[in-house]
């Protein structure tokens, strides 16, 4: 038995906006005062402490192939970043992308305490289990990759739609994932004739179908499989001039069914001089604003060195010609590609300044915090660990423009963002970096502390320096166990793997079976995780 | 009563065959169909027998084995860990842990073949892709330095050569095939189009192809022993396919320029894709040995070559590598996980191993369990043993326990020993 008592309580989800109250847990598990049983229990005194449900980062790519791919790639990011092994704690290195270990530790030490992975493409999915396993204390889930998928564009070309509904749930649980994930739909299989897609509905080359088709398909299908968290659509067209219009075709196509845009701030660029875009929050936050069943995360860009890794092969092609910087690609059979590129992104660059602007403007333009979530689509325009400085960029509006002062001029051009006076409350950062992202993934037990909730719990004390209070909660509790204090890790439980198990009709097997003869070089037996469960594992009921 | 299995992946080369087809009578292997005439050695003859480990030669029980590889770690106060490439994800994962725990050096076999390989992708990138979309997509394969007719039997018939494949119907006809090496090989006998160069003038002539890339042109005469004229024909070739692939393997990386002569093919690759789509793969040999690079990445952030003598991981290849570790006479006590330092490594390192207390983990006899003062005769993933093992191209593949052996696992001996050191 564990009590938190006299804290001010942040629990949107629960209506508590500050209120004193007391957390009691019992297993794992917030319980009812009326359990409380205080006789021998552990109690923290948290009178006058900010208390909220442990973080949720609904977007970012901590392991798997092509993270790994990047730390191998980049030893320059790990010097100066590392840990030394304490006790039992693992000794670890990397800025943008640490290593296993050390990327549970920094998410717990911050307060977080469920973080999905944003792209798995299922031939490697074992791998990214693989390091989930090596990643403590943190509870995790990973997004599977289907917008280049062959078999689905067959079935979509050949207007098969329940095999592909039956394909996705197999697939989903063949690999062990949680969502669907798209990147440029259709523009990966293009890249691999050196091509790509520009609009919704350009051909992708050898099955005929089009973006917008893989997009309705697989959010069609989506609804129809119950699953808790709709399509994580990365659009076409990501850092183009083009992007923020096709982004709001794209929300226009899927309107009336469910949908998750991810780092919308990579896609709300319009045409400006000399190579320069505009942002164009205003008009997509207005699209955002109308759409009632969408939600988005912002992908806010933090000046600094970052490690750009996407399954959007032909952008990075593309941003490697622009830079300069080393190029990482990898095209996967049958499925997806992608690739790396570090960059480093500078407030006197205009470019860097744009993105940083159009960031900052969605944030404060999206009307609803239940619609717009925290993240820098870690390590894409920033790392996890920048989040309590973004937090600080929303609440504090005096540091929000001293900082805005300090770009280049051409980004503060017709920017809205000196007056937006708006600054987030304590309670509206709950909803952004907890209640909202949990209630988009559907994990009904996250992010929130009324009963029954898992007792993932931050303990901050407050301070006028909302960076430095996020940095470092006094307390966190994941499941009840006490695993950070005052910024430091103090006990790594393994955290669990959430997926889905979708219900298909197995006849589907058959025809997977075929085409897996016909063009995967892996025998079908091996491919399927199925029968194999992976380490803490639970599985999250579909709708 | 036999048994057949399917679908059995062989993990004796980086192409990590998983179509094979096993016979089992009791507790042996007795039969073996597709796999190729090494992997079939392999897995025919292993003997699965329980042997007892040894201290200093004489057998002794596990209990005391494991007390003698903890005292003889616990005593070291610069231990090197070394192998790996052989064993599974689920052992180096291990490996790593005990590592961390000692502060000892872990390498694995990379260093000694494909360590070049990782310095070039870290300084310049590289482009690649998976096995399947070779089959499916590559119309122009070039083999630059490695012959898989004798390292990789399978690759021709599986992936690269004769294989037909979504958009390569007619299978060997739909591709055109050249081999660069310092001398014919049964691999060049293949191809279309053979280059012999110069020993020693790989750099030179992967330059030259890059500058033909970039439009320049070169005087007339021959370059690292070929002539100019046919590296304008293959870069004309490169630049007009529709997807091109290059395997590269150890005649780049241990012949003169080693990283250097990689990373001009990468960026050779790199350019390319300007043009056309290009990709490059490395030729992985041991089974797993992409799986040891990637677990020691995401423990450590680096591929091999990481020393943890200060609590944390520091990369230092040609300096934490252990050929270089041991020419020093810097390590004071080594593990060897599934290879053979001893048979394979530069006579003053090979010597200094013999002068330290060595532990081995290993299914098979080898050379240095011979010198070893502790040697655990442990199971072989994928016969008696399950696990995970990388291909090639970096996908994972499972490992299957086809035998009922009472062999421990590395995964398990280094677990106890974990518990055991200090
Ligand atoms: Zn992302």
């Amino acid at each position: 038995m564990l009590g938190v008592l006299g804290g001010r309580v942040y629990d949107p989800r629960n209506g508590s906006d500050g209120e004193t109250r007391d957390i009691w847990v019992k297993d794992g598990r917030v319980v009812s005062p009326e359990e409380a049983d205080r006789q021998g229990a552990e109690i923290v005194d948290a009178t006058g402490l900010v208390v909220m449900p442990g973080g949720v980062d609904i977007h970012s790519h901590i392991v798997g192939a092509k993270v790994n791919a990047a730390r191998k790639f980049r030893p320059e990011d790990h010097r100066g970043a590392e840990r030394a092994r304490a006790g039992a704690f693992r000794s670890g290195s990397g800025h943008t992308v640490p290593s296993t270990h050390l990327t549970g530790y920094l998410y717990a030490e911050m307060g977080y305490t469920t973080v999905m992975e944003a792209a798995t493409a299922p031939l490697v999915a074992r791998h990214a289990h693989e390091e989930m396993a090596d990643v403590p204390i943190i509870d995790k889930a990973t997004f599977i990759t289907m917008g280049n998928n062959h078999f689905l564009m067959k079935c979509i070309r050949d207007g098969r739609h329940e095999m592909a509904r039956d394909y996705v749930a197999w697939l989903l649980r063949a690999s062990k994932g949680y969502a669907i994930k798209i990147v440029n739909p259709g523009g990966v299989e293009n890249w691999k004739w050196g091509s790509n897609v520009g609009e919704l509905d350009d051909e992708v080359i050898g099955f005929g179908v089009t973006p917008r088709q893989i997009l309705e398909t697989l959010a069609q299908i989506s609804g129809e499989l119950g699953l808790p968290h709709p399509p994580h659509i990365h659009g076409i067209n990501l850092g183009r001039s083009s992007s923020a219009r096709t982004s709001i075709e794209t929300m226009a196509a899927l309107d009336g069914l469910r949908a998750h845009f991810c780092h919308i701030q990579f896609l709300s660029y319009g045409k400006g001089k000399g190579g320069v875009h505009t942002s164009e929050a205003v008009a997509i936050a207005e699209a955002v604003n109308a759409h009632p069943d969408l939600t988005v995360d912002v992908g806010q860009l933090v000046f600094g060195s970052a490690t750009t890794m996407t399954s959007d092969g032909p952008l990075q092609h593309s941003l490697h010609r622009t830079t300069g910087s080393k190029w990482m690609n990898v095209d996967v059979e049958g499925e997806t590609g992608g690739g790396i590129v570090p960059v480093f992104y500078k407030r006197t660059n205009p470019i860097n300044a744009v993105m940083w602007r159009t960031g900052m403007e969605l944030f404060l333009l999206i009307k609803d915090p239940w619609k717009v979530f925290l993240t820098t689509d870690h390590p894409n325009a920033g790392c996890f660990t920048s989040y309590p400085h973004v937090i600080k960029l929303l609440m504090d509006r005096d540091y929000r423009a001293e900082v805005f002062e300090g770009i280049h001029a051409r980004a503060r051009e017709g920017s809205v963002l000196h007056d937006l006076e708006r600054e987030y409350s304590l309670y509206e950062i709950a909803v952004i970096t907890r209640a909202g992202p949990a209630r988009a993934l559907g994990l009904k037990n996250k992010g929130h502390l009324g009963v029954g909730a898992d007792a993932d719990i931050a303990i901050y004390q407050e301070m006028d320096d909302k960076a430095e209070m996020f940095a470092r909660p006094r307390y966190v509790f994941k499941g009840g166990t006490l695993v950070a204090r005052d910024g430091t890790v103090v006990a790594d439980p393994p955290g669990r793997t959430f997926y889905v198990a979708p219900s298909y009709d197995p006849g589907v097997e058959k025809d997977i079976r075929r085409h897996f003869e016909a063009t995967y070089t892996v025998s079908f037996e091996n491919y399927s995780m199925l029968s194999q469960p992976v380490t803490h594992e639970e599985v999250i009921a579909c709708g | 009563m036999s048994t057949t299995i399917e679908h059995v992946a062989c993990t004796f080369c980086g192409c990590v065959c998983d179509d094979i087809v096993v016979e089992i009578e009791g507790s042996r292997i007795a039969g073996v169909r597709r796999a190729c005439a090494v992997g079939r050695g392999v897995l025919d003859e292993y003997d699965p027998e329980v042997r007892r480990p040894t201290l200093r030669g004489r057998e002794v029980e596990w209990e005391a084995a494991i007390e003698a590889a903890a005292s003889i770690l616990d005593r070291a106060d610069s231990p090197l860990i070394y192998g790996l490439s052989s064993s599974a994800v689920e052992a180096q994962r291990k490996a790593v842990e005990l590592a961390d725990r000692l502060g000892a050096v872990i390498d694995t076999t990379s260093s000694v073949c494909h360590g070049p390989t990782g310095l070039a992708m870290q300084a310049v990138g590289e482009a690649t892709c998976t096995l399947g979309e070779v089959r499916d997509r590559a119309d122009l394969i070039v083999f630059w330095g490695c012959n898989p007719a004798a390292s990789h039997p399978r690759h021709f018939g599986r992936f690269s050569l004769t294989p037909k494949g979504t958009h390569t119907p007619n299978g060997r006809k739909d591709r055109t095939v050249f081999v660069v090496d310092v001398r014919p090989t049964g691999s060049s006998k293949q191809a279309d189009h053979f280059l012999q160069v110069d020993v020693g003038a790989d750099y030179e002539v992967l330059t030259a192809l890059r500058s033909l890339v970039k439009g320049n042109d070169l005087a007339h005469g021959s370059i690292g022993g070929i002539p100019v004229s046919q590296l304008k024909d293959l870069v004309e070739r490169m630049k007009a396919c529709r997807y091109g692939v290059v395997f590269m393997g150890m005649g780049l990386t241990m012949s003169r320029g080693r990283h250097l002569n990689v990373g001009e093919l990468f960026s050779l690759v790199t350019e390319l894709n300007d043009y056309a789509r290009f990709s490059v793969i490395p030729m992985r040999g041991h089974g797993n040995v992409a799986g040891a690079d990637q677990v020691l990445t995401w423990s450590t952030g680096y591929p091999f070559a990481v020393s943890f003598a200060r609590g944390y991981p520091q990369y230092g290849p040609g300096e934490f590598t252990a050929v270089d570790v041991l020419a020093r006479g810097e390590a004071d006590a080594a593990l060897i996980i599934a290879s053979d330092p001893a048979a394979h490594f530069p006579r003053r390192a090979a010597e200094h191993l013999e002068r330290i207390p060595t532990i081995v983990l290993d299914p098979s006899e080898s050379l240095t369990a011979g010198i070893a003062q502790v040697v655990f005769p442990t199971a072989s993933y994928g016969l008696d043993a399950a696990g995970t093992a990388y291909r090639m191209d970096n996908v994972p593949i499972p490992l299957r326990r086809l035998l009922t052996s009472g062999r421990p696992t590395d995964e398990e001996v280094l677990d106890r020993i974990i518990e055991a050191v200090k």
